[in-house]
């Protein structure tokens, strides 16, 4: 089996973001970018099914973005994939989720035996978009199945029965090979890469495609264009209600009331 | 022009290679999302959090700037930020670490026999096997020439008799490396969990250092083999160069502490609304800030600076006490001061500078308190010893 992990490197969740001076990106002084933890599921998945299966011939990792992005490459190679498929080109647009999907499908469709597995995160934390797995699955014309909590695969590891949950119920599913699975929080516990590993990840083999290489569609494709970030809005001051607590809850909700009407 | 981090005004960062920034993200991950939320708890119950060493041991921490035998063979710049790392979340981690590597894993790699590092090296990197290092005794830590412990010649072993004081990891520990007067001078030994007459006592009531483990070793006629004698451990040069590997981890490691110390405060002084304003916007408030962040910077740039010449096999044990005497002072003042702009909410585990504040009253004190550092480099201007 082989099995291709979509990576994209993302903010840190606990770094704070400040808007770029042209309001259309974030200024990367000083910002911390990690792999996306929700990528890090799918390719904790595939290093687990190695481990549990004899029959993994290939764990790829594949990512659009900058120089930088080869950070997270790198992390995930040191997590245990075998190579990196690393499309860097100013061209690309990593932002743009069907943009990135497109470039990524006809990266993959240069390799003419394909993969039997494709994993992704179920969303990416920086643009909460969830637009990347469906896409890619689209454009490789692959079942897809998303935000997967529960995975058993057939004896004959062929096909899967993928749980997921929605509002009010558990789904299951099952699908046929090849296909594509978006990874729900609570599937797999992401390892830390070890230092050695680190160091030998360096040494694994990284293609860097360009827009030589693999047609840019650009922003086109999506039909939308991002026109401007904005911070959110400072919070408002907090207000404290004084004095006896009945005089304190009457004016708590007279403010609720009144003022924020919230009630 | 770019914006200025506030946690790295110099972009020291940028002085580091790829591998060793990755080096220090992944271990940083790792004390954040598995060290900083259990630490203050550990350190409030006096626990040493032993859950985390397997996850240690599998990042590849132990002894990793140590070569072959399952070590991670990473350089000494790696190492420092590791030890940086894991003090931003407690030196009673660092010290597990440190006395792991550089002061067992180190003297076995440097000073043993072939059978010696085959035997503990692999092991001691998978945290099975845990070491301690004993060289203080009760009668005076700063002048270990003058050690009680004696070793004496029986047929092909050999006695040992004394008691080491002030030993971390010392009740944890499978072996001790124990340093000993002989007939022909200090000698090192492995001395084994179980070997009879070989006991250890938990040294309890301490305030600094909770989250670690400090044991008084005892030996009463313990017979150890002669093949558990370090070939190469004679002299008092032998365990100094070990503190000299440990003192180097040290001068990055509280590097961490202060910036752990320093982003509290500074949090909390733009959060906190005093007298109409946060706290941040007065001068005296600015101003310390202000110097927590000059110091920690020269603090980083003479640690790296540090590590550069160990990498080049130039480092001079000078150099590390002048490093080692700098950076703790440091630490300690960025700590006690952060502690004091933090008001009474600073001097709860809640938040974390009074604990690393207490803490570094040991990691100042030990391998080698402050005075000693700076009668060392007096040494090395003067050319005269002073102590
Ligand atoms: C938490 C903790 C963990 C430790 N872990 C270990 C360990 O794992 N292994 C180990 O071997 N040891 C360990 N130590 C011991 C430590 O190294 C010693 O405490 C240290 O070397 C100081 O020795 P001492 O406590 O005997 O102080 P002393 O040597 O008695 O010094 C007392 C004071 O006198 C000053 N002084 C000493 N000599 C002079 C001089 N000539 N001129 C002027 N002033 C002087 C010192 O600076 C100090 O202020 C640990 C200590 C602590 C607190």
């Amino acid at each position: 089996m082989r099995i291709l992990t979509v990576i994209k490197q993302v903010p840190d969740s606990n770094a704070t973001i400040r808007v770029a001076a042209d309001g259309k990106g974030i200024d990367p002084a000083g910002l911390k970018l990690v792999c996306d933890p929700f990528d890090e599921f799918g390719v904790e998945l595939a290093i687990q099914l190695r481990e549990k299966r004899g029959d993994i011939e290939e764990i790829v990792v594949i990512c659009v973005g900058g120089e930088k992005a080869g950070e997270a490459i790198r992390t995930a190679l040191a997590m245990g994939a075998d190579r990196a498929i690393h499309l860097n080109d100013p061209k690309f647009e990593s932002t743009n989720e069907l943009s990135a999907a497109w470039t990524m499908a006809e990266a993959v469709k240069k390799d003419a035996r394909g993969f039997d597995l494709t994993v992704c995160g179920k969303y990416n934390i920086d643009m909460d978009g969830g637009a990347i797995g469906p896409a890619l699955a689209e454009y490789l014309d692959l079942p897809h199945v998303g935000a997967v909590t529960g995975l058993e695969f057939a004896a004959d590891g062929k096909s899967f029965t993928a749980r997921r949950r929605i509002e009010g119920a558990e789904e299951v599913v099952t699908c046929d090979l090849p296909a594509l699975l978006t990874i729900e929080k609570g599937l797999v516990e992401p390892r830390y890469p070890s230092l050695p590993n680190l160091m030998k990840a360096k040494k694994k083999p990284v293609s860097v495609i360009t827009a030589a290489e693999v047609p840019d569609v650009g922003a086109s494709i999506a039909g939308t264009d991002l026109v401007k970030l904005t911070p959110p809005p400072p919070r408002p001051d907090c207000k404290f209600v004084e004095g006896e607590p009945e005089q304190m809850a009457r004016e708590l909700v007279r403010l609720l009331r009144e003022e924020a009407k919230a009630v | 022009m770019q914006g200025l981090d506030p946690s790295d005004l110099f972009r020291v960062r940028e002085l580091l290679s790829d591998d060793e920034r990755q080096v220090q993200e992944t271990v940083a991950r790792f004390v954040d999302e598995r060290v900083l939320p259990i630490i203050g708890e550990a350190f409030e119950h006096d626990r040493f959090p032993r859950e985390l060493i397997p996850e240690i041991a599998s990042l590849g921490l132990l002894g990793c700037n140590i070569q072959g035998y399952d070590c991670a063979g990473l350089n000494n710049v790696c190492y420092g930020l590791v030890c940086q790392e894991l003090e931003r979340g407690d030196s009673g981690l660092r010290s597990f670490v440190s006395v792991q590597g550089s002061l067992c894993m180190h003297p076995i790699a440097s000073m043993g026999s072939e059978e010696q590092k085959r035997r503990w090296l692999p092991a001691m990197a998978r945290g099975e096997k845990l070491g301690c290092f004993g060289l203080t005794e009760p009668d005076g830590g700063s002048d270990p020439g003058n050690m009680k412990t004696i070793a004496k010649r029986d047929g092909g072993d050999w006695i040992i008799n004394g008691a080491k004081m002030w030993i971390t990891n010392g009740d944890l520990a499978d072996l001790a490396i124990v340093w000993t007067m002989t007939d022909d001078g200090i000698r090192g030994f492995i001395v084994e969990k179980g070997m009879p007459g070989f006991t250890t006592r938990e040294i309890k009531r301490k305030f600094s250092l909770r989250a670690s483990v400090t044991s008084e070793l005892f030996f009463e006629n313990v017979r150890v083999p002669d093949a558990n004698r370090l070939p190469r451990g004679e002299g008092l040069g032998a365990p100094l160069s070990c503190l000299t590997q440990a003192r180097y981890g040290i001068s990055w490691g509280v590097v961490g502490s202060a910036i752990a110390c320093y982003r509290e405060a500074l949090a909390y002084a733009k959060q906190r609304v005093l007298f109409g304003r946060p706290l941040s916007h007065t001068q005296t408030i600015q101003r310390r800030l202000a110097d927590m962040s000059r110091r920690i910077t020269t603090a980083q740039l003479l640690a790296l600076q540090l590590g550069r010449l160990k990498d080049a096999g130039n480092m001079h044990h000078a150099q590390v006490s002048m490093a080692k005497w700098n950076n703790c002072r440091m630490a300690l003042d960025v700590a006690r001061d952060a502690r004091d702009l933090l008001g009474a909410a600073g001097i709860t585990v809640e938040c974390c500078p009074i604990r690393h504040m207490l803490n570094l009253e040991s990691v100042i004190t030990y391998e080698g308190t402050e005075t000693i550092h700076e009668l060392i480099v007096g040494r090395e201007l003067t050319g005269v010893a002073a102590f």
